[in-house]
């Protein structure tokens, strides 16, 4: 199992989902933030051809992203496994409205899990996004990273295919906790 | 129960849109929806039949995108309660092209008139103020509701805010299209933006 450490080098395939995003041209990231997504979303910030969106709670996000595509403009939604369940009402504008709609979901509860309490939403993520009508993309090793998110982002934009990448607890390392 | 000396909602939302020119008006789900298509059906109308608490966030991804448009989003006390969150993103965001009213009957009028938080304890000015949108305010005169539609055309001073408190009576209902894959590519199309 790999544990998030600070000592540990920075991974590069939160740089190379960066890319990929630029590549899309992506214009609006709203974000509820996620430790697994924190060096993501700090490029987004710094990036000056994109918007980095806190939001108060994930729905919001899928809602932005609607009034984005009314507007002409391409984004993505970055969030954590819990926050996916805050979005299931909200993911009904997907399929009426038909616009892109991709997001990117780091998960919790599953691989090497110490928290209880991550574990109920983290093993419904994929059920949920499959009831919804959200097709599932998941990376579990930094090396297919970026063909996952190429492939997703290819899906969503050109095809109108809702796609959600589910990065594993196994490709983030399991959260330590310490007293 | 009609009370007189609150505004009549068709009227708030004719007024708003009597002279819109470019501007989008986003309906929110509910009674709010009815009101914008009773002043006309229109190209730049985006009617909401469900994601409640969705409005003002469509309207925020959509000011973000075209920051010289107009958006006005139009709900009801109950939508914006369920989306109250919102208004600290657009608090954050500060687009200057949105204007939010919020047509505040202090009911969820279309399950039965149940009264909402706004009847009671909810100040939405004061929310939208503390949310870090200072240009926020009652309206009660349709005076107030006209600047406040003036206001929505000038793109470098938003965001604003404006809650109005309307008379409950139920009206007629008048229903847009609800085909939400028309409605928004009709608003795409008249923004010049191709099919895929």
């Amino acid at each position: 199992m790999h544990a998030r450490t600070d000592a540990d080098a920075p991974p590069s395939w939160p740089d190379e989902i960066f890319a990929v995003l630029e590549r899309f041209e992506v214009r609006q990231v709203p974000y509820v933030p996620d430790a697994g997504h924190s060096q993501l979303i700090k490029r987004v910030l710094a990036s000056s051809a994109m918007r980095g969106i806190p939001l108060t709670t994930e729905e919001e996000g899928v809602a932005l992203l609607a009034g984005a595509w009314a507007g002409g403009q391409r984004g993505v939604l970055l969030m954590q496994s819990s926050g996916v369940g805050n979005c299931i009402n909200m993911l009904s504008l997907i399929p009426i409205l038909r616009f892109p709609f991709l997001t990117l979901v780091t998960m919790r509860g599953e691989w090497g899990e110490f928290n209880p309490w991550q574990v109920p939403m983290g093993s419904t993520t994929q059920g949920v996004f499959e009831l919804s009508g959200v097709h599932v993309l998941r990376a579990s090793h930094a090396a297919e990273v970026p063909a996952v998110l190429e492939a997703a982002a290819a899906q969503a934009y050109n095809a109108l295919t809702p796609t959600a990448v589910l990065l594993s607890q196994r490709l983030i390392g399991a959260k330590v906790f310490t007293k | 129960m009609s009370k007189t000396n609150l505004l009549d909602r068709r009227r708030v939302v004719a007024a708003l849109l009597a002279n819109r020119k470019d501007v989008v008006a986003i309906g929110g789900l509910g009674a709010s929806t009815n009101d914008i298509t009773a002043a006309g059906d229109h190209a730049r109308n985006f009617y909401l039949w469900g994601g409640m608490g969705g409005a003002a966030m469509i309207g925020l991804g959509l000011a973000l995108a075209l920051p010289k448009l107009p958006v006005l989003v139009i709900t009801g006390d109950g939508e914006m309660l369920m989306g109250m969150g919102s208004l600290a993103t657009i608090g954050l965001q500060k687009p200057a092209n949105l204007s939010i009213v919020v047509l505040d009957n202090e009911r969820y009028g279309e399950t039965g008139g149940q009264t909402s938080h706004t009847s009671a304890v909810a100040d939405l000015v004061g929310v939208a103020k503390a949310c870090g949108i200072p240009d926020s305010r009652a309206i009660s005169t349709m005076a107030e509701v006209e600047a406040f539609a003036a206001s929505v055309h000038d793109v470098s001073a938003g965001p604003r805010f404006a809650n109005v408190k309307i008379d409950s009576a139920e009206l007629t209902r008048i229903l847009p299209t609800r085909d939400g894959t028309y409605i928004v590519n009709r608003l795409r199309g008249d923004l010049g933006f191709p099919p895929i």
